[in-house]
């Protein structure tokens, strides 16, 4: 059974001049931040959708948890039809968004019982419901000092744990770990397995292509308020194809080894930050050694050397002809 | 039933945090009673009453009193597009409850630290020379006026709140528009001394007929220059009420109505 069905969904925001970045003028345009969108996801399966900001990722989560009625096209959660029955979708739907959507002058367990008693709790049940999710997310220490003095990650965890009142039938997380440390990440990857283990239907939005692939058990690839790729990860692995040469050297090695590599593979790809050039070859370990030859003819010791089977990153820029971005917001 | 818990539970979200974070009651407090302190003794000395035997302070504390509860739908707005700004109202939004409640919800809890802030005034004009000479009846029923004029006051905080999303946009928004309304009344000083044109404008001013009203079921008499045969001079309490009203009547649907659609950023 499908927990969650979109289909041909389109929303279309006005962007005023005013809410643009600087620098760039011209009259009101049109943004179709959904446009024709179509998913679904198994009952008790994890689907990740990815794409970069702006791809239309948020405005899919804010139609299907009711927040935002869509221009056009039909969904349903749990059966239920999104656009007609909203309050019948809220009963069965956990949201826990990019921020921590909680009263940060209030203590953690303020915050799940005041939630508690909104889901219709007794006071007594409201208050054991708040425990066990204190509990449960490694928060009971916590539990009595307002949600201000939190680290990001265990806002994160407040969050998600106020989402779950109510053990909903799906579950939806906008971006869980965007803004948080690697060690932050690390724990909220740790807590969503552990709900993905308990059979929760969950459908996470992420730009991050190693959290889709860790997560998730299918992908959908979304750009410009459509689907582009639907696939597991290793389905979408394999619809890029082939291997990867990947050199990492000191920065200023950079430039003349692009041109060793370009001279095997057209498609070089170069992330300044890792050090890192890498491109698709078809012919294996014959590619590896013209490289290693051309290096050593150049008198450049890479620090890493290899071929890799190819990443999300790769997927995701063969699908749509550029790289993920993920910095700017 | 359930709308009416629901907003009771927001409401008491409310109240928790005045508790969680006690410099916010301290402060909402103590910005009046200096009011109060610096008016009584700054400028009082040099305003006249216009009527024989009545001190100014007399005069004063039903002036800032509305000044004070007009003010509370800037803590209103405040509150709400923090709220947006942080999400929350997106999760309530995502959640089964009452379409209403989470706006009624913080209404009332405005109009709850409304009571506290009332008594804490009274005191401090009871201490610098306050001394209403009505029934006691009369005295309970202005602080339940003032109370209702707060919560009506509200919605229009609701609103804005919900419309600009920024804590700060909401708070200079609010600023600007209740601080001239209040100062353009005869909350501080009798109209009688303005130009006629802005005796006109300040005796139809909703907070000059707020204090009027106070004025007199705090035991005053009113005095009115060129507009003293007007509807707001002659009754001022059932203007209040008419002005309360018509405040709540268009700022509710309103309010309740732009909850429903509102998603921030």
């Amino acid at each position: 059974m499908k927990s969650v069905i979109a289909r041909d969904l389109v929303k279309v925001y006005k962007v005023s001049s005013r809410t643009r970045s600087k620098g760039e003028k011209s009259a009101p345009k049109e943004v179709r931040a959904l446009d024709g969108l179509s998913l679904d996801v198994e009952e008790g399966t994890v689907l990740s959708v990815l794409g970069p900001n702006g791809a239309g990722k948020t405005t899919l989560v804010r139609v299907l948890t009711t927040l935002l009625t869509p221009d056009s096209g039909e969904a349903s959660v749990a059966g239920v039809d999104v656009i007609k029955h909203p309050d019948e979708v809220r009963k069965v739907i956990g949201l826990s968004g990019q921020y921590a959507a909680v009263d940060e002058t209030l203590t953690g367990w303020d915050n799940l019982v005041m939630f508690a008693r909104l889901y219709r709790m007794s006071s007594a049940a409201a208050s054991a419901r708040a425990n066990e999710l204190l509990e449960q997310f490694s928060l009971s220490d916590a539990a009595r000092r307002p949600i201000k003095t939190y680290s990001g990650g265990m806002r994160r965890r407040l969050d998600l744990a106020a989402s779950l009142i109510v053990k909903p039938k799906v579950l939806f997380l906008d971006e869980p770990t965007t803004g948080l440390d690697p060690r932050g990440r690390q724990e909220m990857w740790g807590v969503i397995n552990s709900l993905v283990d308990s059979g929760v239907t969950l459908l996470l939005t992420t730009q991050y292509l190693e959290e889709a692939d860790q997560l998730a058990d299918e992908i959908a690839v979304v750009d410009h308020g459509k689907v582009i790729a639907r696939g597991t990860s290793d389905q979408l692995k394999r619809e890029v194809g082939g291997e990867r040469l990947e050199i990492v050297v000191e920065h200023q090695h950079i430039p003349a080894v692009r041109e060793i590599v370009a001279r095997i593979s057209p498609n070089v790809v170069i992330d300044e930050d890792l050090r890192r050039i890498s491109a698709p070859v078809s012919t294996g370990t014959k590619a590896l050694m013209e490289a290693v030859k051309a290096l050593d003819d150049a008198g450049i010791h890479p620090l890493d050397l290899g071929l890799k089977r190819p990443s999300l990153d790769d997927v995701f820029l063969s699908l749509t002809g550029h790289v993920a971005e993920s910095e700017e917001k | 039933m359930n709308a009416i818990n629901d907003s009771l539970v927001i409401m008491k979200r409310q109240l928790l945090q005045l508790i969680r974070i006690p410099e916010v009651l301290i402060f909402s407090t103590i910005q009046p009673v200096m009011f109060v302190l610096l008016f009584r003794y700054v400028f009082g000395g040099s305003i006249s009453t216009g009527i024989p035997g009545v001190d100014y302070v007399q005069l004063l504390m039903p002036g800032i009193f509305v000044q004070t509860v007009a003010f509370t739908l800037a803590g209103t707005a405040v509150g709400l597009a923090q709220d947006m700004e942080k999400g929350l109202i997106d999760r309530f939004r995502s959640m089964p409850i009452s379409r209403s409640a989470v706006v009624v919800g913080r209404a009332l809890g405005d109009g709850a630290l409304n009571v506290v802030v009332l008594l804490v005034m009274g005191l401090a004009g009871f201490v610098v020379g306050w001394r209403p000479s009505s029934s006691i009846f009369s005295i309970v029923g202005g602080f339940a006026f003032l109370l209702l004029f707060g919560f009506s006051m509200s919605w229009i905080g609701v609103l804005i709140g919900l419309s600009v999303r920024e804590a700060r946009v909401a708070n200079s928004a609010v600023f600007l528009t209740v601080f001239p309304l209040t100062f353009l009344s005869n909350a501080f000083a009798p109209t009688t001394g303005m130009p006629k044109a802005l005796q006109y404008f300040a005796e139809w001013n909703p907070v000059s007929t707020m204090v009027a009203a106070c004025r007199e079921l705090f035991g005053l008499t009113n005095i009115f220059g060129v507009t003293a045969d007007s509807l707001p001079a002659q009754q001022p309490i059932l203007m209040s009420f008419l002005y309360m009203i018509a405040l709540m009547v268009i700022f509710i649907p309103l309010s309740v109505r732009k909850y429903k659609s509102s998603t921030s950023r």
